[in-house]
């Protein structure tokens, strides 16, 4: 169930790019999402999905409007202080899991923690083995990412996007490259999360089974969100 | 382990092939420096002690006399006139133990002795030869050049009537230890001297006409009663002679200089030789550097996905910039250690190959801790440099379109 206040405020987004010849991508986008939401963000190719989750994200700056994660206004915010509201407050998980090959399953899980602070500790090491075996790969920590099949890779990148424990995840087409049964594993693996922890998760998804099994539909088009549906 | 410390080591690791390459490239270049540097050093320094080996470092010595003119110019009376060199007599060092005393107490001066040197004539037998007879107290004289070592026969002993002689003048006299030679002096005193010790410096024209006494038997051949005609000095580091000249020169007055001012042409042949070194070494050394830089640079674009991971969930600017910095340090250091253990084996090899007849090498190789410390620096502080740019492109990356790109 959703938390009455609210994990993430998006206000009057708008992002264009191009100097002279501007393109308009969001063109004024307003969404809240509560604690504990499992939302939807679907629409058609080009219509502002990823460049929405990137600014929500972080990863990219609106031309105006403005973005709070779990409290913290991001708008000008210095390099430095982006990095540490996404190290703290956000967790990703990416279409293809992006895992570092040269890693192993735990050693990629213990990245976010391990790559802002520095020096590893044993409470990383725990914390990503105890994540690893809730997204049930407590036999496969040691392996090479790249000993791992694709479902298994993709709940390393979920472990690592949740292992310390954000209030926010992000989802950009995460099943995009699973076949059917890795899809409902991974899927289904988000709901628990979102129900046991009350983790929110926003996914991008072109895939209407996975929306369908969303709390949340939001759905944008041309940059601007033209349906909100709630179950 | 340091995170980035971890990751840098793992690249390095997981491409073992592009790693084994540019090692190999940094161990030649560092091999090159190593060997270049310690051959030429070597023929240097051997050239250096040859040269220093039979002269002082620094020689005191009586200004020359300067003309004077035998009428004054006044203010209405021009004089125009041909000025005549003045013959320089064998003169002594005014108040020469005073400056000997002064000398001695400077900070770098090693060993002081006074001396007069003036040529004469030998005899023996048929056989006439010029000769540069030195007169020096034995004791201070081996402080400045070490006879004892380049005795070929005899030894080194100046009383009384005892003289030292260079073996090539020895051979031309046809004499040999005990053997009578009568002297003449420039100033026109003869005496009868005994060959004492014959020395070889290795230098011919020291070799075939000195002769050594003792001061006062010098002082009687040349009516210098009480006299020294030269100070020769020995410094602590043979490079400061120049200065330390300059300043004996200003304080006493009298006329001082340096081996290096004798041996200009030397010392330019050296500089020329060191100049050829260093542009060597510039060109490795930037050898090194673009292959470094390069395997970075196509590091960074093989994981530019991957950083762009790395700065999504959290992991600052400054830590991706190092994770680099240590790569190409690592390779600096790493190339270094192998390529200083090869650059010895090959300057030890070489100099093994070529010997002297008396067994000593041709061409002597000169291997320092310094050296190698140099080479380890450079190395590393070129791969540290060269790996700024990769190092810069990698925190610079855009992690949104890192990841979408790749």
């Amino acid at each position: 169930m959703a938390d009455a206040s609210p994990v993430l405020v998006v206000e009057h987004v708008v992002k264009e790019y191009g100097d002279v010849a501007r393109t308009r991508a969001l063109g004024g986008v307003d969404l809240t999402v509560g604690h504990g939401e499992l939302m939807a963000l679907v629409g058609p190719s080009g219509s502002g999905k990823s460049t929405l989750l990137n600014i929500i994200g972080l990863l990219d700056r609106p031309t105006s409007g403005t973005v709070t994660i779990a409290g913290t206004q991001t708008t000008g915010l210095g390099e430095r202080e982006l990095t540490d509201v996404r190290a703290s407050k956000l967790g990703f998980v990416f279409q293809f899991h992006h895992l570092l090959p040269a890693f192993t399953a735990v050693e990629n899980v213990m990245i976010p923690a391990w790559g802002h602070e520095g020096w590893p500790s044993a409470s990383m090491k725990t914390d990503a083995e105890e994540t690893l075996r809730a997204v049930g790969l407590g036999d496969r920590m040691y392996y090479r990412a790249t000993n791992l099949s694709g479902g298994q890779q993709q709940r390393v990148a979920i472990a690592r996007a949740l292992v310390r424990r954000p209030p926010l995840v992000l989802a950009d087409e995460p099943t995009g490259n699973l076949d059917t049964a890795s899809s409902t594993d991974v899927l289904q693996l988000m709901r628990r999360f979102n129900r046991d922890f009350g983790t929110t998760f926003i996914i991008v998804t072109h895939d209407s089974r996975i929306a369908d099994s969303c709390d949340r539909i939001v759905e944008l088009v041309d940059g601007l969100v033209t349906s909100d549906r709630r179950k | 382990m340091p995170f980035e410390w971890f990751l840098a080591l793992r690249y390095l690791r997981d491409a073992r092939g592009q790693t084994t390459l540019i090692l190999g490239g940094v161990a030649v270049g560092v091999s090159v420096i190593v060997f270049l540097s310690a051959l030429i050093g070597g023929l240097q320094t051997s050239l250096i002690d040859k040269t220093l080996g039979s002269q002082p470092h620094i020689t005191l010595s009586v200004p020359r006399e300067a003309p004077r003119p035998l009428v004054a110019a006044t203010a209405s009376l021009a004089i125009a006139r041909r000025t005549e060199e003045t013959a320089q007599r064998l003169r002594s060092i005014d108040q020469w133990p005073t400056v000997v005393e002064t000398v001695e107490g400077r900070s770098g001066v090693i060993a002081v002795s006074p001396s007069i040197v003036g040529a004469g004539f030998t005899v023996r037998s048929g056989a006439r030869r010029p000769v540069v007879i030195r007169g020096v107290d034995p004791e201070r004289f081996l402080a400045i050049i070490d006879l004892r070592v380049r005795m070929t026969d005899g030894r080194f002993d100046l009383d009384g009537n005892y003289v030292a002689i260079g073996a090539k003048l020895a051979a031309n006299l046809g004499a040999s230890i005990g053997d009578k030679l009568r002297l003449s002096s420039s100033e026109g005193v003869d005496d009868v001297v005994t060959v004492g010790g014959i020395f070889q410096l290795g230098n011919d024209g020291v070799d075939g006409t000195w002769l050594l006494t003792s001061l006062r038997h010098a002082q009687s051949l040349f009516n210098l009663a009480g006299g020294a005609t030269t100070i020769e000095l020995k410094v602590a580091d043979v490079f400061a002679a120049q200065r330390i000249a300059a300043e004996i020169q200003a304080d006493t007055g009298v006329q001082a200089d340096s081996w290096m001012t004798i041996n200009a042409e030397l010392l330019s042949g050296l500089s020329a030789q060191s100049s050829s070194k260093t542009m060597i070494q510039f060109f490795v050394i930037l050898a090194v550097a673009l292959g470094i830089a390069s395997v970075l640079i196509v590091s960074v674009v093989q994981k530019s996905r991957e950083i762009g991971i790395l700065r999504a969930v959290g992991t600052p600017r400054g830590r991706i910039m190092r994770i680099f910095l240590i790569q190409g340090g690592l390779l600096g250091l790493g190339g270094s250690i192998l390529g200083s253990a090869f650059g010895i084996a090959l300057a030890k090899l070489f100099e093994s190959l070529a010997r002297d007849p008396d067994g000593a090498p041709k061409f002597p190789v000169q291997i320092t801790g310094s050296l190698l410390v140099f080479a380890s620096a450079l190395a590393t502080g070129v791969g540290l440099l060269a790996a700024t740019i990769p190092a810069r492109r990698a925190a610079a990356l855009d992690p949104a379109t890192a990841i979408r790109n790749g």
